[in-house]
């Protein structure tokens, strides 16, 4: 090929590239702009702060606050319960296990396996061990909580990868145990990792809505006890969209839009405390 | 700790142990061939093919990937070859943030914006009627979730061919294209495949999303335009009715494992993949 040819596969290639990204672009900008847009315009001071209505999905009054409170308390819950098994297992990894143990890469590769598994498989089999009993907001924190345990896990383990081995000799050589090593120098330089961790298995807890919607049921009230169902945003929008009325559909748009704020909200405090909290770490 | 670890490893073998001896008990009474290959599902009259669902997803994850994946390779290159910083760090956090939002949100904009566009536009201009609840729409929506993730993780791979290899080209006289595309792009080609067999699975399991916009009708997918079933879209509809026969639940648990196993498989041969690449780079 003569210099005038590769000069025009260049700028053609330049071309495709830049089409490829403006539609990229404008679609997730439609995307967006299209959730707000619909969202902002129906939403109401009422959709926030109240409970819905009996005649709520057949366009009554009322609002989704019990969907709001139901997803918060579902993905605290979960997240915290995730968290009590996902650390500890991040810590052995990077204490017990060496760099290229092959017990830690199985554990990794199994967790990965875990992450990809469908949130609605772990729903059918969860039905199948609770058979009988009534769907609750106790059963949905266990099973989301197993399910955000790799997201969490995988994401710490990232940041745990990274802190330098001689911190762990530094503790060693002053007579700490591994244990002691593990939680009191490890978990400590990993917390901002940890924070952040923990703010994208929540976001991952309430977003999901396939495996909540077979075991923490919906219901039309905040849940008083952790064996009441309760009902989740991702669900609620799911069950307004379904019904036939535009009026229930253009909240289902409003609630879509709540749903959003608070996933933005949650990845921007992720990324404030990451680097809050990260001028405390050990120079790399 | 290692309470933690045993817990980790329980979980899946657990997993695999109900679902396995329940599609077993399955097989058994009405052979394998009947259950995986047969196109008639009716629970009632207990005939339980599970043809149309495997076939549903299958096509409606293939067409999303084949949306996907020119797009992402796109974005990816841009982002890791010809972005300057400053569009990098807005871009970056965008697309971490898209891959986070929730599959209900995505569902969304498909009923919003894709359905009325294959409803009034696309289908017409074909010459058919449709409801907008199709295959294709289905596809889109599920390429649109899927791309953000296929984003991220080629970036990253293109960004671990070393800079050196870059130079080098560059010093024989390559233009930036030709060092994209005979360098880094044919470095990173078992990461590419890696990614997108990674994105195969995350979407063949995708549940709420396809729900909305695909409509739920049993049958072997014909038309683009028509409205089909996957597996997911099965498990989640059947809520609330799985007693009704005998052998129902059993059907059911028999298309979870087949959704386990499928993603079990691609997750091992992206995992193969993407060593095979580590030791290839070292």
């Amino acid at each position: 090929m003569n210099a005038r040819h590769r000069y025009k596969a260049d700028t053609l290639f330049h071309i495709l590239l830049n089409t490829g990204v403006v539609i990229f672009c404008i679609v997730f900008a439609t995307m967006i702009v299209t959730i707000t847009m619909k969202g902002s315009m129906h939403l109401t001071v009422e959709l926030v702060t109240q409970v819905p209505s009996d005649m709520y999905f057949n366009g009554g009054p009322g609002g989704v606050l019990n969907a709001i409170v139901g997803s918060i308390m579902l993905a605290t819950g979960a997240s915290i319960l995730a968290s009590t098994f996902a650390v500890p297992i991040v810590l052995y990894l990077r204490v017990y296990l060496g760099k290229r143990s092959f017990f830690a890469s199985a554990i990794r590769f199994l967790m990965d396996i875990l992450w990809g598994i469908p949130t609605i498989v772990y729903g059918a089999v969860s039905v199948i061990i609770l058979y009988g009993m009534k769907a609750s907001l106790l059963a949905g924190i266990v099973i989301v909580g197993i399910i955000e345990i790799p997201v969490l896990a995988r994401a710490l383990d990232e940041v745990a990868q990274l802190v330098p081995a001689e911190l762990l000799e530094a503790s060693y050589s002053l007579g700490a145990t591994r244990g002691q090593t593990a939680f009191k120098v490890l978990f400590r330089e990993l917390l901002p990792g940890f924070i952040s961790a923990f703010l994208l298995a929540f976001g991952r807890g309430i977003g999901d809505a396939a495996a909540v919607l077979l075991v923490a049921g919906f219901s039309d009230s905040i849940p008083g006890s952790l064996l009441e169902p309760a009902a989740t945003l991702p669900v609620s929008i799911f069950f307004q969209i379904q019904t036939p009325f535009p009026v229930v559909q253009e909240r289902a748009y409003a609630t879509g839009f709540v749903l959003m704020i608070i996933i933005l909200c949650v990845s921007l405090l992720s990324r404030l405390f990451y680097s809050r909290f990260s001028r405390y770490q050990v120079n790399k | 700790m290692i309470l933690s670890v045993v817990m980790v490893i329980l979980v899946p073998a657990l997993m695999l142990w109900i679902l396995g001896s329940s599609s077993a008990g399955l097989f058994a009474d009405k052979g394998f061939a009947a259950i995986v290959f047969g196109e008639t599902w009716k629970p009632l009259s207990g005939r339980f093919g599970l043809f149309p669902f495997i076939a549903g997803s299958t096509v409606v994850t293939l067409l999303a990937m084949a949306l996907a994946f020119p797009v992402s390779l796109c974005v990816a290159i841009y982002l890791s070859e010809y972005a300057s910083k400053r569009v990098t760090a807005i871009l970056r956090p965008l697309v971490d943030l898209l891959a986070g939002l929730p599959s209900v949100l995505y569902g969304m904009w498909g009923l919003l914006f894709v359905v009325p566009f294959i409803r009034d536009a696309a289908a017409p201009f074909f010459g058919l009627a449709s409801t907008g609840l199709s295959i294709i729409s289905a596809a889109m929506v599920l390429g649109l979730m899927v791309l953000p993730v296929l984003v991220q993780i080629c970036s990253e791979v293109f960004r671990s061919v070393p800079a050196a290899m870059r130079e080098a080209a560059f010093s024989l006289g390559a233009t930036k294209a030709e060092v994209v595309l005979r360098v880094v792009c044919k470095k990173s080609l078992a990461g590419i495949l890696a990614a997108n067999i990674l994105a195969f699975g995350r979407a063949f399991g995708e549940t709420i999303a396809v729900m909305m916009v695909l409509g739920f009708s049993v049958r072997v997918p014909d038309s683009l335009f028509g409205s089909g079933a996957t597996l997911p879209s099965l498990l989640a509809n059947a809520y609330g009715e799985m007693s009704s026969h005998p052998l129902y639940e059993k059907a059911l648990m028999t298309a979870a494992m087949i959704l386990l196993v499928v993603i079990i498989l691609f997750n091992g041969l992206s995992r193969f993949v993407m060593t095979r690449l580590r030791r290839g780079m070292e």
